[in-house]
């Protein structure tokens, strides 16, 4: 579990993180939602380390990494996989050497087994066959797929994804979704993505916290989100002419 | 602006103190470093061997022209070429021209890992993204910068000698012996040294302006831009104080 306490950030006079408690859940998708420049962003590299939040704890399983030895830290970083909102994969190295990477840093396997750990992993996310492309040979669903394979590839603890549908079609952003969840429930992992994307929402969402104006106004489940009755989360869920419709249909029941 | 200038100097110190942090694993440095050989060294090495070859000709015709006098022997103009492309020309312009294309390719290429977040995905995973893109191009431009010195001072003298012999301004023989006479090996190890110094400049300059890039593509060009900039400024800086140190 991680645990973040009293969390702020500023940047100059903008204050953009005000104070957020939450406890995000082991071996469940938790989401942070909100509009554009709510701190979603901010709020993730925060919890990720690369950025240095101005007050509060963030407890990686009781593991504060602010106050840890570089070296100690470096190890709780080990057991965090991050998929990037471009994926962030390294343009001069193929697919296999990209997921490859973390083990060969990390790990004493042997050649062979780094190999069928690649291979496994590239299996396990659906395209094994790209292993030797480069990623620039790629479309944005396949590079995708290769973050999340560089991500599980050693085992983490914790994975998060910044904007893991951001330029994907509604079906590869679903298939994704899917991965992204099976994933976390077959390792347990602690699963933090931010989204603004209402289908993920509805689809993965099995811990929601909504951020508005850097702080958290609504915290619950995909299932409890259509029917909150906080205005906050009815501006945001019901902004688009579709989600109206929906909530009518609901209403009408 | 000396508060900006001395800002910047701190943080280019803070820098280099995370990029010479110890490597998590020697032998992914290590391929790195031999990537960076290749493209930072090896593909520089025709190049540089063009450029030397003309600069020794052009120095020769022009110092032929400035020795025109029937009392003064043939051969100074060779001394004068091999004094002119040993302390100066190799090491420094070299530097100067290696500032701008080696330069340019580090600060770009690692701005772009900054912008696109592969600079971010390297520090979660813990590794030293200073430490394992910086270093090895650093160790590499500084190990292979006296291998580029002595391609450029060859160049330049074999360009010399042609220049002579083609125009007419000096016989081989004349050339030759010129260039023997009363050399100073010591001459080659000053240039190495100021190389050296020049290389290392080079490469952890341009990679702390590409380093910190913030924003898109149109801020990697003016990193770049910023980079070589700094870095020429940086080389001619330290070619005055080595000189002043080390020969007088």
């Amino acid at each position: 579990m991680i645990s973040v306490r009293n969390l702020h950030k500023s940047f100059g006079d903008q204050h953009v993180l005000r104070g957020i408690d939450v406890d995000l859940q082991p071996g469940k998708c938790n989401l942070i939602i909100g509009l554009s420049g709510s701190g979603k962003t901010v709020m993730l590299k925060s919890i990720l380390g690369l950025i240095q939040p101005d007050e509060g704890t963030i407890l990686y399983d009781g593991r504060n990494l602010r106050q840890m030895e570089h070296s100690d830290a470096r190890k709780v970083r080990q057991e965090m996989g991050m998929v990037f909102q471009g994926s962030a994969l390294f343009t001069s190295q193929s697919i296999e050497e990209n997921v490859r990477l973390p083990l060969d840093f990390f790990t004493r396997m042997s050649a062979a087994e780094k190999k069928e750990r690649v291979r496994f992993c590239l299996e396990r996310v659906r395209i094994e066959n790209a292993a030797h492309k480069y990623p620039a040979e790629l479309s944005g669903g396949m590079q995708k797929r290769v973050a999340i394979a560089r991500a599980i590839v050693l085992n983490p603890k914790y994975l998060f994804c910044d904007e893991p549908n951001s330029g994907l079609d509604p079906e590869t952003s679903l298939v994704i979704d899917a991965l992204i969840q099976d994933i976390t429930h077959e390792y347990g992992m602690t699963t933090v993505i931010n989204t603004h994307d209402m289908n993920s929402v509805l689809e993965i969402g099995e811990h929601v916290l909504l951020l508005k104006g850097g702080e958290k106004v609504w915290e619950g489940t995909n299932d409890e989100i259509l029917e909150a009755e906080n205005p906050a989360v009815v501006d945001y869920v019901f902004r688009s002419n579709l989600m109206k419709r929906v909530r009518t249909a609901l209403s009408g029941q | 602006m000396i508060y900006r200038f001395f800002a910047e100097l701190g943080a280019y110190w803070l820098f280099l103190r995370q990029v010479f942090r110890r490597p998590e694993r020697f032998a992914e440095y290590r391929k790195a470093f031999w990537r960076d050989v290749d493209s930072l060294g090896v593909k520089t090495l025709p190049l540089v061997a063009i450029i030397s070859l003309f600069m020794g000709a052009v120095v020769t015709i022009q110092t032929a022209l400035n020795l025109e006098d029937p009392l003064i022997p043939r051969y100074y103009i060779a001394i004068a070429v091999r004094e002119s492309i040993l302390l100066e020309f190799a090491p420094t312009i070299v530097s100067l021209i290696l500032a701008g294309i080696v330069g340019s390719n580090i600060s770009g290429s690692i701005g772009n890992m900054r912008i696109t977040e592969q600079i971010d995905a390297l520090e979660v995973m813990g590794i030293n993204p200073a430490g394992f893109l910086v270093l090895p191009k650093i160790v590499a431009n500084v190990l292979f910068s006296p291998i580029l010195l002595i391609f450029s001072m060859e160049g330049g003298l074999v360009g010399g000698y042609l220049a002579g012999w083609w125009l007419g301004l000096l016989s081989p023989c004349e050339f030759l012996f010129g260039l023997r006479l009363e050399f100073q090996p010591f001459y080659i190890a000053y240039s190495v040294f100021k190389m050296t110094v020049f290389a290392f400049f080079i490469a952890s300059v341009s990679s702390f302006f590409g380093y910190r890039v913030k924003g898109g593509p149109l801020e990697v060009g003016h990193a770049s831009t910023q980079a070589v900039i700094s870095t020429i400024l940086a080389i001619i800086l330290f070619n005055y104080i080595l000189t002043n140190l080390i020969l007088q």
